[in-house]
């Protein structure tokens, strides 16, 4: 049963909660507890939106910036990991194989203010050894959804 | 001047939904549930298929009967999800979509005066097709309270001496009715009684919510009685390719192959090669597709059913068939009056045959969101009837 909640609500977290018992065959109840005990283990993290903030005139810079770092010892890569997660304007933070260690994404109002964090914050962290900072240009897919294009609908409105 | 124009082609009636199609199309924020095609892309895989072809420069005609690898996934498909066995030589051709394996079929099995049982409400091509093909359609009129399957009392009923070709329109549009096994096997009987032969057109197999899916081909002693239609259309969202495909006898198939030969050469290559990547790589998506139909599904019951407004439980197709009759108005009446208060397009049970009357087709090739939306809007707009 929790699969398939998951695999409702992972691409559209507002869905109703009657529109979900009458695919799931279950009764509303049930599942409000199922969410709800999901959500205090942690399961369902949180609900968020996708926003096209261009479209509204805001202008936002994000970056994805490659970390590579000196694991500490007894504590391998979490500790450092855990301090960069902390900064509210980091998105998010993953360990990465390949020719670096991190993956953090960040978003700022502008270019200045990613760059101060790398500078000011980031790089004079002691595990730092370098980092990599990489300015998106334009975003086209989000979440599974694209948002460069939103889609039409082309069919002829009235077919036998 | 001579009058240029046959006297068949004038007799036949346009589809009744070119009426309404024209004032939709005209009105702004109108919500149409009245399109009969799915609302899903075709999967990315099998357009990449394609427009791989394409680079590779494969932009040549086929054989008149299709790709020969295509055939062969066809006839591996039958196998694989109806037990029914075709070779792909000679007994599986493909065509310009169902409909023109539907045209073809009746122009390859009919003589002048040969009659053919059509069960409606169902798809708007069967009747021209026949009388096109110089036959005479015979109409069956299919009950709601028989869940509108075809009874083997209602088609005895129909059967004279001259009649030779039986339509089989299910899953149907615009029912949603299906056809299980002991509905078909007891049709299959008096098939056989008297030596009938059947056109199954089955483009909405894959759209099925029961656990069971029985072609009628399967069935002993079908298979050399019938003409089984298929498609992309429906299964893979494959409308606009154009592609869909006949298994039969040899001997019937055949003479198709002549007419598809003379009229249409083959069918699009392009669509030809990616409907082999949607055989060998698309059931996924039929699941993922059929599972989010059925979602809408289950909503619509619910909503008729909380808006009492009788509807029989289709397990087939993407539409569903509620009955208006409590409020005293043609279905034409109604699907005006509605699309004129509430902005909705819904299509005139009528524009599938006369016994269509009272009822109308909802399509389901909507998101939740629009069905939402729209049904807010009936509800409404039948509350006001009531009142």
């Amino acid at each position: 049963m929790r699969e398939k909640i998951l695999l409702f609500i992972e691409k559209n977290s507002r869905i109703d909660l009657k529109e979900l018992s009458i695919s799931l065959g279950a009764d509303e109840t049930t599942l409000m507890n199922e969410l709800e005990q999901m959500e205090a283990e942690n399961i369902i993290c949180g609900y968020h939106t996708i926003i096209d903030w261009d479209k509204v005139g805001i202008e936002k810079v994000t970056a994805m910036i490659e970390v590579r770092v000196t694991p500490q010892r007894s504590m391998g890569f979490d500790n450092f990991a855990e301090r960069i997660a902390n900064y509210p304007e980091v998105n998010s933070v993953y360990l990465i194989s390949g020719g670096f260690d991190f993956m953090v994404t960040l978003e700022g109002k502008t270019l200045r203010e990613v760059s101060a964090f790398v500078s000011e914050k980031l790089s004079i962290l002691e595990p730092v050894i370098s980092t990599k900072t990489n300015f998106i240009l334009k975003k086209y897919k989000e979440h599974g959804t694209i948002i460069a294009a939103p889609k039409v609908d082309e069919r002829i409105q009235m077919i036998p | 001047m001579r009058d240029p124009l046959s006297k068949t082609i004038v007799t036949i009636q346009p589809s009744g939904i070119r009426k309404f199609f024209d004032i939709v199309s005209e009105m702004k924020d109108a919500i149409s549930l009245g399109v009969g095609e799915p609302d899903f892309d075709t999967p990315w895989h099998i357009r990449d298929e394609a427009i791989y072809s394409l680079e590779k420069g494969r932009t040549f005609y086929t054989s008149n009967s299709g790709l020969k690898e295509l055939r062969e996934e066809i006839g591996s498909y039958m196998k694989r999800r109806y037990d029914v066995s075709y070779e792909p030589e000679g007994e599986i051709m493909i065509t310009v979509g169902g409909s023109e394996a539907i045209d073809i079929a009746m122009r390859a099995m009919l003589d002048p005066g040969d009659e053919v049982l059509i069960p409606q409400p169902s798809y708007v091509s069967y009747e021209p097709c026949c009388l096109l093909a110089n036959g005479k359609p015979v109409i069956i009129e299919l009950q709601a309270e028989h869940e509108f399957r075809l009874t083997p009392q209602q088609l005895e009923a129909a059967i004279t001496p001259r009649t030779k070709l039986l339509v089989l329109p299910f899953p149907n549009n615009p029912t949603g009715a299906v056809m299980e096994r002991k509905d078909l096997e007891a049709v299959a009987e008096i098939v056989e009684k008297y030596d009938l032969y059947v056109l199954s057109d089955e483009i909405y197999a894959e759209l099925t919510y029961l656990d069971e899916y029985v072609s009628i081909a399967s069935l002993p002693g079908m298979r050399e009685r019938t003409v089984l239609i298929n498609g992309f259309s429906k299964s893979y969202a494959m409308t606009g390719w154009r592609l869909g495909y006949a298994c039969g006898p040899k001997l019937i198939i055949k003479q198709m192959l002549k007419i598809h030969q003379y009229a249409i050469m083959c069918a699009p290559t392009t669509s030809q090669y990616a409907a082999i990547d949607a055989l060998r790589n698309g059931d996924e998506d039929v699941r993922r597709m059929r599972e989010e139909y059925n979602t809408r599904r289950k909503y619509l019951m619910r909503r008729f059913k909380e808006m009492g407004l009788p509807c029989f439980e289709p397990f087939g197709a993407f539409y569903m068939f509620p009955c208006i009759k409590e409020f005293g108005m043609t279905s034409e009446e109604f699907a005006q009056k509605l699309l004129d208060a509430q902005k909705v397009a819904v299509v005139p049970g009528t524009a599938f045959g006369a016994c269509g009357e009272g009822f109308l087709r909802i399509s389901y090739a909507y998101s939740l969101d629009d069905l939402r939306l729209a049904l807010d809007r009936i509800e409404a707009f039948i509350r006001e009837l009531r009142a």
